[in-house]
């Protein structure tokens, strides 16, 4: 049986909030928690399995050119090495987020540096890693001179144009105006579990344990790579160390781990090392941008512009949505949005953690404060005054929207003051004080998703879909749907995931997993509620269910004997992503200190607030929402992909070099979290969250450093050499 | 990783023995050594173990100072009580470094052993003439962010990447080494070369060379400040650091050790600024000129030009905390 659901409008009632067992929203802490704490939580590579080969990816130590010959000879002649895989069918980039089909294979066509080409099989890890280093190709490099590293040095494509009104004009009438230019670095999604795979191949069935985000998607795109019909494929990630975006497409050492187990008949596990997942994996394209803002005397905005410029792989799709919040973030009648892309020899861009808004937020919001300077208003204000009631471009209307209370709330809490601002005002020994603020902005995004549920006579539930837990607390709020809408306490629900034998779901991606597969499961919950109303002869307004039956009445037990409920829960987004804006929104304050001698900053303390539709979990919502800002302090401060202009190849390719955020650079942060719902964005009425945490957090960061100590720096990571460039004497 | 032989020897004599064959490297605590051998940046055919010597203890020294045993873990000296009380720049220097694990593991003798962090030097596809001689410099005109300043040649711009070694520097430590039956000590601002013609040398180390131990004089009056300066808070290499002992008597300095590091292929000492800072009254003029002296050769690779401005304004922020004058 299933039970069906497409939203075409809003879903103003929701059964959420007339449920008995009160777990929903609750901040339950996660139930895989105690098994990764104890390290018994089992990963991709993790897996024992006997008589396993182990698989060593080889990569191009060149960015673009041809392989004309592999000498595959030598290698085979080392010890313990059983083959080496160099076969047509092997990926030459990683596929990108929903892409369903393989990725580029032509792994001899070289277009980027680290790119993999072949895979070294022995017996253990450390023959097969030695022996990869033996093996000696003869290749056709093109003209280095020629290979276009350099983004500003090639001609771009345009992606995105549009254009209302006249902004040049409205830059020139205005009484205030920003023009600046600003500069973002490349990052990469730095997951803690590297990307990894452990193939078996039974003659029928190719079984592969892997690290991916998306397996409603990966099985078509590993079927496809490697030739077989997807019902011959089983992919399994119970448990996912963080993916950010890399590991929403399948990559080499999946594809690589396969082809090699279904040519050796045995079974073969291939793990990247750190080295390989920051050479090969998705990177986020650096960006060069300009904005330009057009206001008022009294701060009213009456033109926009935001032009960007970022980066990828010759035919590729995909290019940084810078402007996708920008499109309806703030008021201005005169607009201009543009996005440029150039053509470079760098691995593959692609999705990492807020695609779009994670870059082109910061510079929005720097201009923003730049913007309140020369209109002598607070900051927080020319917000509050700019927020349009609809999107300003298309007209529609907004399905929630709490960047109001957000701004308010946020100001509040974190003790903003509202007073003139200047910069330099106050000093702690070496140390000059300041504080910054940034709105939040980041589209809301749903997918289509399938759970089946089961409810047991014995009080007991089972949830099933082939969604991922990426360490966000998938397992947990699915127990909390289920229990809610059911009558049970969630340690009685148990939730499977993460194997393609169980239903479709949506794959985690994009800030739309928790949305999307809890608005499946309570689509099945509500198909076996339906049925319950009939053994228990009352209307579905009349069913109270919980602590394992109908409340005061009778149990699972005595009202279905022996039988057991099951329903299919089929959710989809339906029309009504066209006829609303829906986002999340949210406000960022951020205390830093700045060295006055060396321009260091860290970040003293930091509060945001959120709006982000129905809370399902506190406890994992608050993290999420501090993961994002840990993020914001990263992108603010010290995440820099570093390449090479000569050869292109990436210069910092460890967590040693690439500087993510380490826990003395993170301070007690501050998370509210807005009370809303939101109708349109899904019959739970919740929104996407993980990703919102940084879309604008680090112009909280930026604009508190200016205001600490004067240093308006325009190009991110503000590095202390960026600072003390700036910085005035 | 290539296959290795791998021995641990019961005495120092043994031990020296069998660094002295050609491609026999010590190993320590392996913090630096493991991952380069996983890269195959370091190939040794053969690994001697020197865990089981007992070089662990940190001991008084008969003239006042202390003496660091070689295997000493980074962690135990910085705790120790006589470091922290009586040299508290090596306690900071040390803690500035790594991370908690790391510490643990690291020793004294492999932490002066350490290696450069030269991205070039640690990619095997790239040329780098440390790791093959006659290979080039890649990061001669790459990404050179961090690389060096001072002291560099045609050859190499890397630079040491410890914390510990420069507090050793400014606090004048000697190196005890033995080997081929006899024991030699060496200052540690000489302990390390300058790149030269001979880059893939990191020190005076012969094969068949062991480090013993650490030695520090007697101890000094005067503040001692370790500063580093990195983008982020904990585990990153020093943008620059400055080791600092500096004494005053009636408003004028009386002593002033200083040493650097992220600057050069060694913790950079330049017995110049001692004379030049000493007998003088502290203050903005007299800071610049010792950084303008410092830095008087200083020449910058592309992106690293920051380190000049950088090092003359932390060096300006710690003879400011050290004389207590404001700036």
């Amino acid at each position: 049986m299933t039970g069906q659901f497409t939203q075409d409008a809003p879903e103003t009632e929701c059964l959420l909030d007339s449920m008995r067992q009160d777990v929903i929203g609750k901040p339950l802490v996660r139930i895989d928690a105690l098994a990764k704490a104890t390290g018994t939580a089992t990963y991709a590579a993790e897996y024992p399995v006997k008589d396993c080969l182990e698989g060593v990816l080889v990569t191009a130590p060149f960015a673009r050119g041809r392989i004309t010959g592999i000498d595959i000879d030598t290698c085979l002649a080392c010890d313990g090495v059983v083959a080496v895989i160099d076969n047509e069918k092997l990926i030459a980039r990683c596929a990108q987020g929903t892409a369903g089909e393989a990725p580029v294979q032509e792994v001899r066509k070289v277009a980027y540096w680290g790119q993999p080409f072949a895979l070294v099989v022995a017996e253990t890890f450390e023959q097969a890693r030695d022996a990869s280093k033996h093996l000696k190709i003869t290749i056709q490099d093109d003209d280095l001179s020629d290979i276009p590293c350099d983004p500003q040095a090639v001609e771009p494509e345009n992606q995105q144009y549009s254009s209302q009104g006249d902004l040049p004009h409205a830059m020139t009438e205005a009484p205030h105006s920003v023009d600046a230019k600003f500069t973002t670095a490349g990052h990469a999604s730095a997951a803690m579990e590297p990307h990894a795979a452990i193939a078996q191949w039974d003659g029928q069935t190719l079984t592969v344990h892997a690290s991916l985000q998306m397996l409603n998607y990966n099985i078509s795109e590993l079927a496809d790579a490697v030739g077989l019909e997807e019902n011959q494929v089983r992919i399994v990630s119970r448990f996912v160390g963080g993916g950010f975006g890399s590991k929403l497409g399948i990559s080499a050492e999946t594809v690589a781990a396969s082809l090699a187990a279904m040519q050796l008949k045995r079974p073969v596990r291939v793990a990247m090392s750190r080295q390989q997942v920051f050479q090969c994996v998705m990177r986020r394209s650096e960006t060069s941008q300009r904005m330009r803002l057009a206001a008022g005397k009294d701060g009213t905005l009456q033109g926009f512009g935001h032009e960007a410029l970022v980066s990828n792989l010759p035919d590729e799709q995909f290019a940084e949505p810078v402007l996708q919040s920008s499109e309806f973030l703030y008021a201005g009648d005169n607009r201009l949005l543009t996005l440029d892309l150039a053509r470079v020899h760098r691995m593959t861009a692609g999705s990492v953690r807020a695609p779009g808004e994670a870059v082109g937020m910061p510079t929005l919001e720097v201009a923003m404060d730049m913007l309140a300077e020369a209109c002598s208003i607070d900051p927080v204000e020319l917000r509050l005054k700019n927020i349009p009631d609809r999107h300003p471009m298309k007209g529609t209307p907004f399905s929630s929207h709490k960047l109001a209370e957000c701004l308010q709330q946020g100001a509040e809490a974190f003790g903003w003051d509202s007073g003139l601002r200047k910069p330099r005002q106050r000093r702690e020994g070496e140390w000059w004080i300041g504080t910054g603020m940034a709105s939040a902005a980041r589209v809301h995004n749903i997918a289509k998703a399938k759970a089946r549920v089961t409810l047991n006579p014995d009080g007991t539930a089972l949830v099933e879909s082939d969604m991922t837990d990426l360490g966000t607390g998938t397992y947990t709020i699915l127990g909390q749907i289920a229990g809610e809408m059911l009558g049970l306490d969630p340690s009685n629900v148990l939730v499977d995931l993460g194997d393609t034998r169980l239903p479709r779901g949506p794959g985690s991606g994009g800030s739309w997993g928790a949305a999307s597969i809890a608005s499946a499961v309570y689509v099945a919950c509500k198909a076996i509620r339906e049925k319950l109303t009939k053994y228990a002869n009352v209307t579905e307004g009349e069913l109270n269910l919980k602590d394992g039956g109908v409340e005061g009445g009778a149990s699972f037990a005595q009202l279905l004997g022996d039988k057991e409920l099951r329903e299919e829960g089929h959710y989809e987004p339906g029309d009504i992503e066209d006829d609303y804006v829906a986002a999340g929104f949210g406000a960022y304050f951020a205390e830093v200190r700045v060295n006055a001698f060396t321009g260091e900053t860290r970040v003293n303390r930091m509060t945001g607030a959120f709006g982000f539709g129905r809370v399902l979990n506190e406890r994992t919502a608050r993290s999420q929402c501090q993961g994002g800002m840990v993020w914001s302090i990263g992108a603010a401060l010290t995440e820099a992909l570093h390449f090479d202009p000569r050869d292109g190849h990436l210069v910092n390719c460890d967590l040693a070099e690439y500087h993510v955020p380490v826990n003395r650079d993170v301070p007690e942060l501050e998370v509210i979290m807005v009370e809303e719902r939101d109708p349109a964005a899904s019959p739970i009425q919740a929104k996407g969250i993980g990703e919102l945490g940084m879309c604008g957090g680090a112009a909280a960061i930026a604009n508190a450093i200016y205001n600490a100590c004067g240093a308006r720096v325009r190009d991110f990571p503000i590095t202390p050499d960026r600072v003390v460039a700036c910085m005035p004497d | 990783m290539r296959p290795f032989h791998y021995t641990r020897p019961e005495s120092l004599n043994h031990a020296s023995q069998l660094t002295a064959s050609s491609n026999a490297v010590p190993l320590a605590g392996g913090t630096n050594l493991v991952d380069l051998m996983k890269l195959q940046v370091e190939v040794p055919r053969k690994l001697v173990d020197l865990n089981r010597i007992g070089m662990e203890t940190i001991a008084e020294a008969p003239d006042g100072g202390l003496t660091i045993g070689a295997l000493a873990s980074n962690t135990a000296t910085a705790v120790h009580a006589r470091v922290r009380s009586d040299y508290p720049l090596l306690s900071r220097a040390i803690l500035s470094g790594a991370t908690q694990q790391l510490r643990n593991k690291a020793t004294t003798g492999g932490n002066l052993c350490q290696r450069t962090r030269c991205s070039y030097f640690t990619n095997i596809d790239q040329p780098c003439n440390k790791r093959q001689p006659g290979s080039g410099c890649g990061a001669l005109g790459g990404v050179a962010r961090l690389h060096a300043i001072l002291g560099t040649s045609a050859q190499c711009i890397a630079t040491y990447p410890g914390d510990m070694a420069v507090a050793l520097a400014a606090l004048d430590a000697r190196v005890e080494i033995t080997g081929h039956g006899s024991h030699r000590s060496v200052p540690v601002r000489a302990f390390h070369l300058l790149p030269g013609d001979r880059p893939e040398r990191d020190n005076v180390l012969e094969a068949g060379e062991i480090i013993t131990a650490v030695t520090l004089p007697p101890p000094v009056k005067g503040r001692q400040i370790y500063r580093k300066v990195r983008e982020r808070s904990s585990y990153a290499f020093a943008l620059v650091s400055v080791a600092a002992i500096v004494a005053m008597d009636s408003g004028r300095i009386a002593r002033a050790d200083l040493a650097f590091g992220g600057l050069a292929h060694k913790p950079w000492h330049d017995p110049r600024l001692a004379d030049l800072l000493i007998g003088e009254q502290p203050s903005a003029a007299l800071f610049d000129k010792a950084a303008c002296l410092l830095l008087e050769n200083a020449r910058s690779h592309g992106e690293n030009e920051f380190k000049i401005p950088l090092t003359r304004r932390t060096l300006a922020a710690v003879l400011a905390e050290a004389t207590e004058i404001d700036l």
